[in-house]
């Protein structure tokens, strides 16, 4: 299974921190930190394998990374999954990622920090790999998200203004208006709810 | 609105701080107002104060008094609300706090809540963080859901179930039945989850295993389909069709074909096929090959795919994607054991392999090199091994060298080659090895003896150029005092004759003793082997008595002891002097489960003919014990001799052994159990080493019939959690009459300290006829007390 998966840059600073089993707020931090400092002195050009640090499990469990312009995606796993599968669900996940937030910068995971344990959701549960086809994740995601904001209410309007002025299809509107008559016609706008 | 705006300002203004300092203060104050928020009654703002609080819990900051407000939001009836409470769950709430067991019952409304986006949430949170308190509740409701409704709700209480099972094992018939139906799902989602379920399954109980034997040829086709299929542009990855399902069902192929020979029937052809057709330029088709490497080889497949398997390893070995020759290593080091040959073929490229920049490549190549050193490559070998040592990162060395010192005394052509190399090892690597290497290779020379002209020399040059490594200072100052003479001759055939003076090897003994990179113990060593020489040369005694007299007078307390002690020798003792500091008797080695060193994956053979393994073990220490002796006794006329003197370590202090001298503790022999006696092949078995949780024996059969038996072949299986590793036998003849014996090293590996039993199949054949038996073990003899060094307690 999955133990954990971390985001951090280069700098260590963390981006996203899930894990899979309990650990103390502490322990937590010091895991970071020191999964960090194993990740940073490697080389470009090695290996993506490294045997796992003292904190989360030692030799038994090995971190996986991947080195993407800014930022370490790092997945500390254990014996039973698949090295180089996890290497490419690595991949999937920053495609995914990639795809929702259409290329995607540090500064998106940073602001965005509630919507990337979404789609990690969608993608590894419990410490296992639950989904890996892009388009289902990417479907599930938007449909959880469209449910959140239709339940916004009147502080929601301001925000669904703007979405709607975005969806509007301007094709639609006439080519002319017919100042004379006293009909306009007016272009379809998607109802408020 | 969404959390997400206000999260945005509040991130803002953080990443603002210019400080760490400035940090906290700006953190503390949002804290203190998502604390204030969290008292108000229920307004629209909560969502976001908990997305800020989960915020700055990643940063590192305390966040626990946001529980119960995950509690509260998880049970309010908006979605927003419910989704940002069940990650607040999942990050700050554990099976420890109190406040867990208070969102079961949300999760079992949620559970069968009219959207499945709200199902969803439940089953996450419960696969992330359930109790078993929780699962227990829960499970019922699991199972319901793995049968009704969506796939998407399909292979997300799969998963809960897997998470179920591993919290309360019980649980586990529940959800079998189930398991077994999913497998016909169309959608890849579930029958991944579906997979992991039954892996899980078939992992925890025989049982189980057994009745999911029958769902083989299923997963076969279900392979087969993927294989061959058309490109399909949801699941494809790098042009292989979603391998991630491949991998697992590959796996569990793995566990369903393992020493199961139907199984492993129906399997053969899928992997042939998957090996032949799968494209490995990408990592995706890696990950798949590698699989299906790792599968051909557990289970019982024939012998041509374990060729078709091994060939696969070695392309992977030459591939220049370093991953991929990580993984292959990984995988030869598991198979060494087993198709030693088969591996042996591709020691090139994995001796290169030591050369590579990467430090996990060349750690894996190291121990894969270890573990196929052999009788017949061990020049070559070791000349590699030596050249890498010499360069290696420093965290590998101490492992290089002892696992160059275990190969050494295993293979070593000739005792000189032994002594070259390892003083080889002691001079690049000195600071790294480990504390019996002294005391080992002064035994290895004390039984060489013809070479002690030649070793003496070497070390003698070696401690002229550099006295920084102690365990190389120190055999070389017990060799000069013990065989100074030959030194002082200056002739020895094998090496250009140097001259060498007394006062140039009294020089050399003084700057030992006085240099401060000397260790205590090493000072220890220069100063007797200055007292031996009193009696191997001839002119410069009064040197060696004032050099003694000096350190009669030395802080160091060992030192001192042994200065006066010597000074006695010299005053009051004269006559005994000769006697006392002859030279030593021929040292025994120690019993084998000492001795043989920890490095993993190597094949371990019985003691070479050289030791005794019957007698009583003696481990006499340097001479320099005897005179401690002496004392002990109050000086009586009495020459003491050396060798009949038992005592525990060989390491040089003096004040522990005396206590244990006096203890007289005489070290019993290992003892041998007999298991098995039939037909008069006789089977027995002796414990060389324990552990907590490891466990080492040496299964021993002999026969007493009139004829040799041959073909004697030993297999052996250990319950479930325990691992067993079978070291290479001896061989497997057996010479009649009790004449000869084969031995079989076994180690056994129990990380859940269960009961251990084993059941070993003997197989042999007499007079050409094939004789078969099982015998079960079910009590493992407890080594002798000392059969373990202990190292001496100052």
């Amino acid at each position: 299974m999955i133990k954990a998966i971390l985001i951090f840059n280069n700098h260590g600073k963390p981006r996203l921190s899930k894990f899979y089993e309990h650990y103390t707020e502490d322990t937590e931090q010091q895991i970071i930190r020191e999964t960090f400092h194993l990740v940073s002195k490697r080389d470009e050009n090695v290996c993506n394998f490294l045997e796992g640090g003292l904190l989360i499990g030692g030799s038994d469990n090995k971190l996986i990374y991947r080195h993407y312009a800014t930022l370490y995606f790092v997945f500390c796993v254990d014996s039973s999954e698949s090295e180089l599968g996890i290497l490419d669900l690595i991949q999937v996940f920053v495609e995914t990622l990639d795809k929702c937030f259409e290329n995607v910068c540090e500064l998106d995971l940073i602001f965005h920090m509630d919507k990337v344990h979404n789609i990690l959701a969608e993608m590894v549960m419990g410490g296992m790999v639950l989904e890996t086809n892009m388009s289902e994740i990417i479907t599930q995601a938007e449909a959880q998200s469209k449910m959140e904001k239709s339940e916004a209410g009147i502080a929601g309007a301001p925000a669904r203004a703007v979405s709607a002025v975005k969806n509007m299809n301007l094709p639609e509107m006439p080519k002319n208006i017919n100042i004379g008559d006293i009909s306009i016609k007016v272009p379809n706008l998607p109802s408020f709810k | 609105m969404t959390p997400s705006v206000r999260l945005q300002e509040m991130i803002r203004v953080i990443r603002s701080a210019r400080t760490q300092g400035e940090e906290r203060g700006i953190i503390q104050k949002e804290c203190a107002e998502i604390r204030a928020q969290f008292r108000q009654t229920d307004n629209g703002e909560r969502s976001h104060s908990l997305a800020k609080l989960l915020y700055v819990h990643m940063l590192g900051y305390p966040a626990h008094f946001g529980q119960m407000e995950c509690v509260r939001l998880i049970a309010s009836p908006r979605y927003s609300e419910k989704r940002i409470g069940y990650l607040g769950a999942m990050m700050l709430l554990d099976e420890k706090q109190d406040a867990s067991l208070l969102i079961t019952n949300s999760i079992k409304n949620d559970l069968s809540h009219s959207s499945q986006y709200v199902q969803s949430l439940a089953l996450c949170t419960l696969a992330c963080m359930g109790s078993s308190e929780m699962c227990r509740d829960l499970a019922p409701e699991i199972e319901r859901l793995l049968r009704a409704s969506t796939s998407y709700i399909k292979k997300k209480a799969t998963l809960c179930a897997v998470h179920i099972i591993r919290k309360v094992p019980e649980l586990a018939e529940l959800f079998t039945p189930s398991a077994r139906s999913l497998l016909s799902e169309k959608n890849h989602g579930v029958l991944h989850g579906a997979v992991v379920l039954i892996t899980e399954l078939c992992e925890r109980n025989a049982e189980t295993l057994d009745k999911f034997r029958k769902a083989v040829p299923e997963l076969v086709t279900i392979m087969k389909g993927l294989v061959t299929s058309s490109y399909s542009p949801e699941h494809n990855v790098a042009g292989i069709s979603d391998p991630f399902l491949q991998v697992r069902i590959l796996r569990l192929l793995r566990i369903l074909g393992h020493n199961n020979d139907s199984a492993s029937d129906a399997m053969n052809d899928l992997l042939a096929q998957v090996a032949t057709n799968t494209d490995s330029s990408k990592t995706a088709g890696s990950a798949v090959l590698y699989e299906t490497v790792l599968t051909i080889m557990d289970i019982n497949s024939e012998s041509g795919l374990r060729v078709l398997a091994v060939n696969i390893l070695g392309r992977f070995l030459l591939n220049n994607d370093r991953n991929i020759r990580y993984i292959s290593m990984t995988s030869l080091q598991k198979i060494v054991q087993t198709d030693h040959n088969a591996v042996q073929r591709h020691r090139g490229t994995i001796v290169d392999c030591l050369k590579d920049q990467d430090t996990s490549v060349k750690r894996r190549a190291l121990e894969l090199s270890l573990a196929l050193v052999s009788p017949v490559n061990i020049r070559s070998m070791m000349k590699e091994l030596l050249i890498f040592l010499s360069s290696c990162p420093v965290e590998l060395r101490s492992q290089t060298a002892s696992g160059i010192f275990n190969a050494a005394e295993r293979y070593s052509p000739s005792k000189r080659w032994h002594i070259d190399t390892i003083l080889h090892v002691l001079t690049t690597a000195g600071g790294d090895v480990r504390d019996e290497t002294v005391p080992n290779l002064i035994q290895l020379i004390t039984t060489a003896s013809e070479l002690h002209c030649y070793t003496v020399h070497k070390l003698y040059r070696a401690l002229v150029k550099d006295i920084s490594q102690q365990s190389l200072v120190q055999v070389a100052c017990w060799c000069i005092g013990e065989y100074g003479d030959l030194l002082l001759k200056g002739e020895c055939e094998e090496i250009e004759p140097v001259q060498v003076t007394e006062d140039d090897v009294l020089d050399a003994l003084e700057t030992v003793l006085q240099s401060h990179m000397s260790a205590p113990a090493t000072r220890g060593f220069a100063l007797t082997a200055t007292m031996k020489l009193s009696t191997r040369i001839t002119d410069n005694v009064d040197r060696i008595r004032s050099i003694v007299s000096i350190y009669g007078s030395c802080i160091d307390l060992e030192l001192q002891q042994r200065a006066v002690e010597y000074n006695a020798l010299f005053k009051k003792y004269d006559h005994m002097r000769a006697a006392v500091l002859e030279r030593m008797p021929l040292m025994e080695k120690n019993s084998p489960g000492h001795t043989n060193g920890d490095s993993s994956g190597e094949i371990k053979e019985p003691e070479p003919a050289k030791t005794k393994p019957v007698e009583p073990i003696l481990l006499s220490e340097p001479a320099n014990q005897v005179c401690d002796l002496l004392d002990l006794l109050g000086g009586t006329d009495t020459p003491v001799q050396p060798s009949s003197a038992p005592t525990s370590t060989a390491t040089t202090t003096s004040s522990a052994d005396l206590l244990d001298l006096l203890g007289g503790l005489e070290p019993t022999p290992v003892p041998a159990v007999t298991v098995y006696e039939k037909n008069g092949v006789s089977l027995k078995i002796q414990c060389d080493s324990q552990t907590d949780t490891d466990i080492t024996v040496t299964l021993i059969a002999s026969n007493s019939t009139q004829n040799d038996i041959s073909n004697f072949t030993l297999q052996a299986a250990v319950p479930k959690s325990v691992q067993l590793q079978m070291k290479a036998p001896s061989g497997n003849v057996i010479a009649a009459h009790g004449l000869g014996q084969v031995t079989q090293t076994v180690l056994l590996n129990n990380p859940n300290k269960v009961s251990l039993k084993m059941r070993v199949r003997v197989s042999y054949s007499d007079q050409g006829t094939m004789l078969q038996d099982t015998v079960q073990i079910d009590s493992f003899p407890s080594p002798s007390w000392n059969s373990q060094p202990s190292i001496g307690v100052l």
